[in-house]
Formats: C-alpha cells, sequence, structure tokens
C-alpha cells in the first residue's frame, strides 16, 4: 500500500489521486531536505551502533567477570540494563531535564576546566545531533550487554585455560578467542540495531522535533513531518520506500546470518 | 606477584563497574529525586539530591487529575488487551507451526519474520488509511489492532520455539486417554511452557505500555491518549512543571520496572534464546 502510494499524486488527501510514475522519486531525490535526513541518518546509526557495541562488550565483560561476587554480579546486572526498560517519552523528558542551561549535566561540567557554562545542550545546532546519539546509546546498550553476556557465558573455559597454559596474555585471549566466539551474536545484533536505529523516531521527536534548523532530522522524523505536517502523503510513501527498501536489504542479510548460525 | 595483579585487577574492574552503574543509574536516580521535590526547587543551584521542599505534592498532584488518571488507564485497557489477545492467537498459531504440517508453511512463517524488520513510520501511512476507513480512528480498538501486527510475530516465534523443545508424546498421550488436542494444549503444554509466556507476555507489555509513535498518530482526543503520550503532552500545557512531568514519568514507569524486577531471568533467558525485537 505505502508503495502504490509513492507512485500517485495526492495520495490519501485526494479522492482520485492520479498516477504519476517515478516522478515523486525523482523529486524526492531532488530535495536537500532529504539528503540532509539521510546524512544524519548515517551519522546517528553508525555512531550508535559502534558506541553501542564497544560499551555493550565492556559492560558484558565486568559482569562475566570472574573477580566479582555473584552478588554483586546480580544487582550491577538490573542496575545496567535500567536504561532499556523506560519507555522513550520518560527518556526524553529525563533527558531534556538534565540537560536544560541551569541543570545537573552543565553543574557536574562546571568542575571541568575549558567547558563554556550553561550550554544549551538541545537547541545548539552543531551540538543537538551529538547529544541525540549519546542518549541513544544511553538507552539502547543494555540489549547489547544481555546478548553479549549470553554468548560470553556460552564461551567454554577450557579454551582460556588452555590458552593461559600456552602463555597467552589477556589481551591475546580475548582477540583470538573471544571475539571470534562472539562474532555470529555480533554481527547479528548489530544488523538488528542497526535496523532499529535506522527507523527510531521517538526519542528524537520527542527532544528536538528534528530542529534545530533540521540538524537532527532522521529519516523517520522527514517522514513523519511530510505526512503529518504537510499531509503530503505521497511524498511521505515515496521517502518511507526509500527506508523500507534499506531496511528490508539489511533483514535478508540478517535473516541469511540467522539460518548460518543455525545450521 | 600474582596476588597484586589479581588485587589490582580488582581495583580497576570495581571502579569501572561503579562508573558503569553511575552512567546508567544516575539519571534515574535523579528522575526519583527530581520527582519529589517542589517545581521552584528543581533548578536551585547547587543541585541537591533531596532538600527541604521534598514531598510527594507532585504525585497528588498527578493522581488527583483525573486527565492524567485517564491516561493510565487507557494505557492498562490497551496493554492488557494486547498481551491477552496476543497471546491467546500466538499460542494457537504456535501450535499449528509446531505440530501440524500445511501448505504454505514456508511462506506464512518468512512472513511472519519480514514483517519485523518493517519500519513503523513505513506501515503507519497505509495504517492511517486503512484505520480511518474502518471509522476505528480514535478508538482503543486502533491501537490494539496496530500492536497486535507487532507483538503476535514475535510471540508466534517464540511459542513456536517452545513447543518444538517439547516432544510429541505428550499430545499423543493426552488423546490416548481421551483428550482432545485443545485439551492437550491447554491442559499440558501451555502450563509447560508458563515460562516462555511470562517472557512474551512481559514483552508484549512492555511494547504495548510504550508504544508512542501509533498512539500519537492514531488517537487524537486527550481521553484516549495512553502514557507516553501523555507525558510528553505536559511538556507543552503545563509551562514545564517539571516535577509533576517527573513523578507522572516514574508512575509510568512503575508497571514496567515491577514486573521486569520479578521476571527478569525468564526475561533474559527468552531474549538471549534469540530472534528478539525491542
Amino acid at each position: 500500500m505505502v508503495i502504490r502510494y509513492s507512485f500517485l499524486d495526492k495520495a490519501v488527501v485526494s479522492k482520485s489521486p492520479a498516477f504519476v510514475g517515478t516522478e515523486n522519486y525523482t523529486e524526492l531525490f531532488a530535495d536537500s531536505a532529504f539528503w540532509n535526513a539521510a546524512s544524519n541518518t548515517i551519522i546517528f546509526v553508525a555512531v550508535s551502533v559502534i558506541a553501542h557495541l564497544v560499551i555493550g562488550m565492556i559492560f558484558a565483560m565486568l559482569l562475566n567477570s570472574k573477580y566479582f561476587t555473584t552478588r554483586t554480579k546480580t544487582i550491577a546486572r538490573v542496575i545496567y540494563i535500567l536504561p532499556w526498560v523506560f519507555t522513550a517519552s520518560v527518556v526524553a523528558i529525563l533527558w531534556k531535564l538534565m540537560l536544560q542551561p541551569s541543570g545537573i549535566i552543565n553543574y557536574l561540567l562546571e568542575f571541568l576546566p575549558q567547558v563554556t557554562k550553561n550550554t544549551e545542550w538541545l537547541s545548539n545546532k552543531d551540538l543537538a545531533l551529538t547529544v541525540i546519539c549519546f542518549i541513544n546509546i544511553w538507552c539502547g546498550y543494555p540489549f547489547y550487554m544481555i546478548s553479549i553476556l549470553a554468548g560470553l557465558q556460552g564461551i567454554s573455559g577450557d579454551l582460556y585455560e588452555s590458552a593461559a597454559i600456552d602463555g597467552a596474555t589477556m589481551t591475546k585471549s580475548f582477540i583470538h578467542i573471544t571475539i571470534p566466539q562472539l562474532k555470529p551474536i555480533l554481527i547479528s545484533i548489530a544488523m538488528l540495531d542497526f535496523i532499529w536505529t535506522l527507523q527510531s523516531f521517538n526519542v528524537i521527536w520527542m527532544l528536538t522535533g528534528g530542529g534545530p534548523v533540521n540538524s537532527t532530522e532522521t529519516l523517520s522524523i522527514y517522514i513523519y513531518k511530510l505526512a503529518f505536517q504537510k499531509l503530503d502523503y505521497s511524498m511521505a510513501g515515496t521517502a518511507a520506500t526509500v527506508l523500507l527498501i534499506v531496511c528490508v536489504i539489511v533483514a535478508i542479510f540478517y535473516v541469511r546470518q540467522q539460518k548460518k548460525v543455525r545450521e | 606477584m600474582v596476588g597484586s595483579y589479581k588485587k589490582s585487577m580488582k581495583v580497576i574492574l570495581s571502579i569501572l563497574l561503579i562508573l558503569g552503574g553511575l552512567f546508567a543509574g544516575f539519571p534515574i536516580i535523579w528522575m526519583v529525586c527530581s520527582s519529589l521535590k517542589a517545581n521552584s526547587a528543581i533548578f536551585s543551584w547547587p543541585p541537591k539530591f533531596f532538600d527541604e521542599t521534598a514531598s510527594l505534592a507532585s504525585y497528588a498532584a498527578v493522581l488527583t487529575d483525573s486527565s492524567k488518571v485517564r491516561f493510565f488507564i487507557n494505557s492498562y485497557i490497551v496493554a492488557a488487551s494486547v498481551v491477552l489477545i496476543t497471546l491467546f492467537v500466538g499460542i494457537l498459531a504456535a501450535y499449528a507451526f509446531s505440530r501440524f504440517d500445511f501448505p504454505g508453511k514456508g511462506i506464512f512463517n518468512s512472513l511472519i519474520v519480514s514483517v519485523q524488520a518493517i519500519p513503523p513510520i513505513v506501515l503507519l501511512i497505509p495504517y492511517m488509511g486503512m484505520i480511518v476507513a474502518m471509522k476505528l480512528f480514535n478508538t482503543y480498538f486502533a491501537l490494539i489492532l496496530t500492536y497486535l501486527v507487532t507483538t503476535l510475530p514475535y510471540c508466534i516465534l517464540m511459542m513456536t520455539g517452545y513447543f518444538n523443545t517439547l516432544s510429541k508424546e505428550l499430545d499423543e498421550a493426552v488423546m490416548i486417554d481421551g483428550g482432545s488436542r485443545w485439551k492437550a494444549l491447554w491442559g499440558v503444554l501451555v502450563p509447560i511452557s508458563l515460562p516462555g509466556m511470562v517472557s512474551v507476555g512481559m514483552y508484549t507489555f512492555m511494547q504495548a505500555w510504550n508504544e508512542y509513535l501509533f498512539a500519537l498518530a492514531l488517537t487524537q482526543t486527550t481521553d484516549m491518549r495512553t502514557v507516553p503520550i501523555g507525558i510528553n503532552l505536559l511538556m507543552g500545557q503545563h509551562a514545564y512543571d517539571w516535577s509533576q512531568m517527573m513523578a507522572m514519568s516514574v508512575l509510568g514507569s512503575i508497571p514496567v520496572l515491577i514486573f521486569f524486577i520479578f521476571f527478569q531471568k525468564y526475561f533474559i533467558a527468552g531474549m538471549s534464546s534469540g530472534g528478539v525485537k525491542g
């Protein structure tokens, strides 16, 4: 249905929409706002996915470390998962409070040298995208952490022991045992996260609504604005189709990867 | 030598663990603290965790405001219906997938998997058209129907996997004793797979409770809005009454949080068994 809209002019709004072929696509690709949204999306997705991987990995290794008691680890695990439990609007409003010019974040940063006072985090067009990425990292890493933790616990301890006997250092056994063993999981979750981050809408919408000056406008925001503010369902459908195609391509790889893992 | 290495390692890791805890937990602690303050004290300088204005006044204000209580009632109605329908339909479908061979099974299965990959924003536009055409706009049904589209595939996949691990002889034993398939499913299979159902049900509840995009687009009047929208509406409505907004956020997170703390074991087990969308 959404694909059909993309070939029509004035879909939904008009009773008898005209078929315009690929005209909508030409118009879309000529729109600089579309390219702006696309590049924001790419930055947002790349930063989020990589940071999620790194932070998820560190936390999972901490929770799997043999230096702590089970009790400590259980408590830490519950705390670490917390950000993921909160709904997007709570996340958005909470960070909005903390990022206020006279809010807690600015207060804490005052102890660091060379920090400009009272930063307007969300209304500064150079900072907003970074902040959004950070917040997305905060509420997204627990998923990685749990998945990686499950993977880590599945690695047999014998592997590490025999590596230690052979004189391998911790870094070496990390690179040669942990990473290869986790590879299928890492690839799967990175692809899943890629799809989710690509379509993420809620937090950005509530924090900045795409602003200031479209500096945080991702494709989802762009589509939503087209459809529900400009009521241009045809163009929104066109942009949505483009997004859909990207997601489907990644999804095909994901399904293949899953099949490989099962075999 | 080895002992001191171990000790220093432990210290470093402990510091990391605490830093991580702060990274994850501090915003949440701050939210709870802010909800207890008077609105005028939110931005006091220097900030304090608790001050003399600490009280439950903002909670009382939220809970006595009928329009805000309405958001919670709406959310409970929608989330509970979605969980019940998802589990009921999902279990039946999963049973069929797990126990029978029928033409088109493979196609159905891949269709169900692929639904998960479609961005909600892409679906939103055609849904809008359909919901309006079915005259369901601004009703509970609009939300329940659209949420089912995302929660059902997950439930079917998870429960099919679960049923597959249970031997077919279980059903056969019931049928030899004169029971029907229906009885085998609800009397034997379902009770055994309770952990899986809890995990699926909780996930479904979280999805339905937290959903924002569809709830924003498919409802219009305040008496149909759910909690996430309600919280967001407060942002504009009350000229930033932070402590009330925080109180509402805390209240809105409590149901999911309680579920989560009680069932986290099941949940993590369910999650790590793969094929997850969250």
